[in-house]
């Protein structure tokens, strides 16, 4: 069930990681250089979500298969032909 | 009694049992061609060769059932004993037995659909095995790269799911596994797709499913492979058969349920306007959180600064500094008055030595006389006529030639 993250996974864990940065800033228990460097931390988070956000270029496709059996991914359109 | 006929070449026609049942046989075919019966499954037998063989009953009546697999396949729920049917057939004698029966081509629960019977009978079987407990439900990836889609690629399912990740965040990509999704081998087709699915290991979230349609139309989802298929796949299910409703087998196996395709795909793909809101509100945040920990710090650090504790030790040099400015001129003073008693003390010595001097005695008048060898003249009898002397007079020198010498008594030279 182990997989590796993939890219938005890592967006998703950057915005955890940065609300749990948040959060401890936030209680104020915390020694000031662990601060300083949670807050660095805390900033490089954000601008990497919003790096994320900001890439709007999506794919989508289509798996063909040969008869051969191979498999290939394919540009994929959407045509609505009225079924189902 | 009466007498039995006696056997005779031209009596009554003698059958074979072979023939015999024969007639019956062909007398019942050609009267109850096709029965529709009602009765009770009992003493039900799947054979390994796939022909099930059971009894019809209800109350003081039993008729013997085959149910042969080409017939059979086609069932989709489990017949057991006590289930009561309804069973289309035809009445035919089985010859080596001599027994009449029903060979049932149809057979349908009474009371209930044939395929909710099943759907209700996988269900409980399944769930039995596990496929649906809760504990094994895997938690939806919220910020998936890349959806995988299981549907058709004609539906309005993948069309919805389009719409969404246009509308909500262009960021997603989608990599669609095209498949049939009602009929004949549907549900083979969508449990193989699955399977392929697993494959890549860049797809984040599935989403099996189809748009909405009738109990028959979404029967795929509720087939055992694809209920199995959605069980072992690595990458999580969501399932989104689009019948609000009811839910299907593959609902159930899923770690997922969406009522529709579209809702679906907004339980993966996030606003982007609502993720740009909470990132600013982290942001905002975060700044502040850092200002006000930082004016904190610096304000306890500027208690510090002035507090007792913290300013004794300045105390401490300060007093250091003016106890060392206070020796050093203290210093000063001293070499200051040593060097003036040492000048009072010379001064001192010095004038008595300048009392002691001979030069003294010569300011006073007094002179001294050397002779030619720098020897003091004291006797006038040591000097000689012509003999040059230097006396030395309280300033200055006179060097004088020797006329005459007298010595005490009067002696002349």
């Amino acid at each position: 069930m182990t997989k590796e993250p993939g890219e938005e996974l890592k967006f998703e864990k950057a915005l955890e990681r940065l609300e749990k940065i948040v959060e401890e800033l936030e209680a104020g228990d915390i020694p000031l250089e662990d601060a300083l460097k949670k807050y660095e931390e805390g900033v490089r988070l954000s601008r990497l979500c919003a790096e994320k956000l900001t890439q709007a270029e999506k794919k989508i496709q289509i798996l063909t298969k040969s008869l051969g059996g191979s498999v290939k991914m394919e540009p994929f359109e959407f045509e609505d032909k009225e079924k189902e | 009694m009466n007498p039995v006929p006696a056997l005779a070449p031209q009596g009554p026609k003698v059958y074979t049992i072979r023939e015999i049942t024969r007639a019956i046989r062909s007398l019942i075919e050609s009267n109850f061609s096709t029965v529709w019966v009602e009765g009770e499954i009992s003493g039900f037998k799947h054979h390994h060769s796939g022909h099930m063989y059971f009894s019809l009953k209800d109350e003081g009546a039993v008729l013997k059932a085959t149910f042969f697999s080409r017939f059979n396949r086609q069932v989709k729920f489990d017949l057991k004993d006590g289930l009561q049917v309804l069973c289309f057939g035809k009445i035919s004698v089985y010859e080596p037995h001599g027994e009449y029966q029903i060979n049932v081509e149809r057979i349908e629960p009474k009371g209930l659909g044939a395929l909710q019977l099943a759907f209700l009978q996988l269900k409980e079987r399944l769930a039995k095995e596990g496929l649906f407990d809760a504990k094994r439900k895997r938690p939806i990836p919220r910020f998936p790269k890349t959806v995988g889609v299981v549907t058709s690629p004609t539906g309005a399912a993948i069309r919805d799911i389009l719409h969404v990740v246009e509308r909500r965040f262009r960021g997603t990509n989608v990599l669609l596994n095209p498949v049939r999704v009602q009929g004949p081998g549907a549900a083979e087709e969508i449990a193989q797709a699955i399977d392929e699915m697993n494959g890549f290991d860049h797809i984040d979230v599935l989403i099996v499913g189809r748009g909405g349609g009738s109990l028959e139309d979404l029967w795929a989802f509720n087939e055992e492979v694809v209920a199995r298929a959605v069980f072992r796949s690595r990458i999580p299910v969501i399932s989104a058969v689009g019948h609000e409703i009811d839910w299907t087998i593959c609902d159930w196996a899923a770690d997922l349920r969406a009522p529709t395709p579209s809702a679906a795909a907004e339980l993966v793909v996030q606003n982007r306007e609502d993720l740009e809101i909470r990132l600013e509100g982290f942001s905002t945040r975060l700044r502040n959180s850092m200002r006000g920990l930082w004016d904190e710090k610096k304000e306890f650090f500027r208690g510090l600064q002035e507090s007792y504790a913290f300013r004794q030790p300045l105390n401490l040099i300060n007093q250091y500094s003016q106890r060392l400015d206070e020796l050093l001129r203290q210093f000063q003073n001293y070499l200051k008055n040593l060097a003036r008693e040492k000048n009072q003390a010379f001064h001192h010595w010095v004038g008595k030595l300048e009392a002691l001097s001979p030069l003294a005695i010569l300011s006073r008048g007094y002179s001294i006389t050397f002779n030619g060898k720098g020897e003091l003249v004291k006797e006038a009898g040591r000097v000689r006529p012509g003999e040059v002397l230097r006396t030395r007079l309280h300033q200055g020198l006179v060097y004088s030639k020797v006329e005459q010498v007298k010595k005490e008594g009067g002696e002349k030279e």
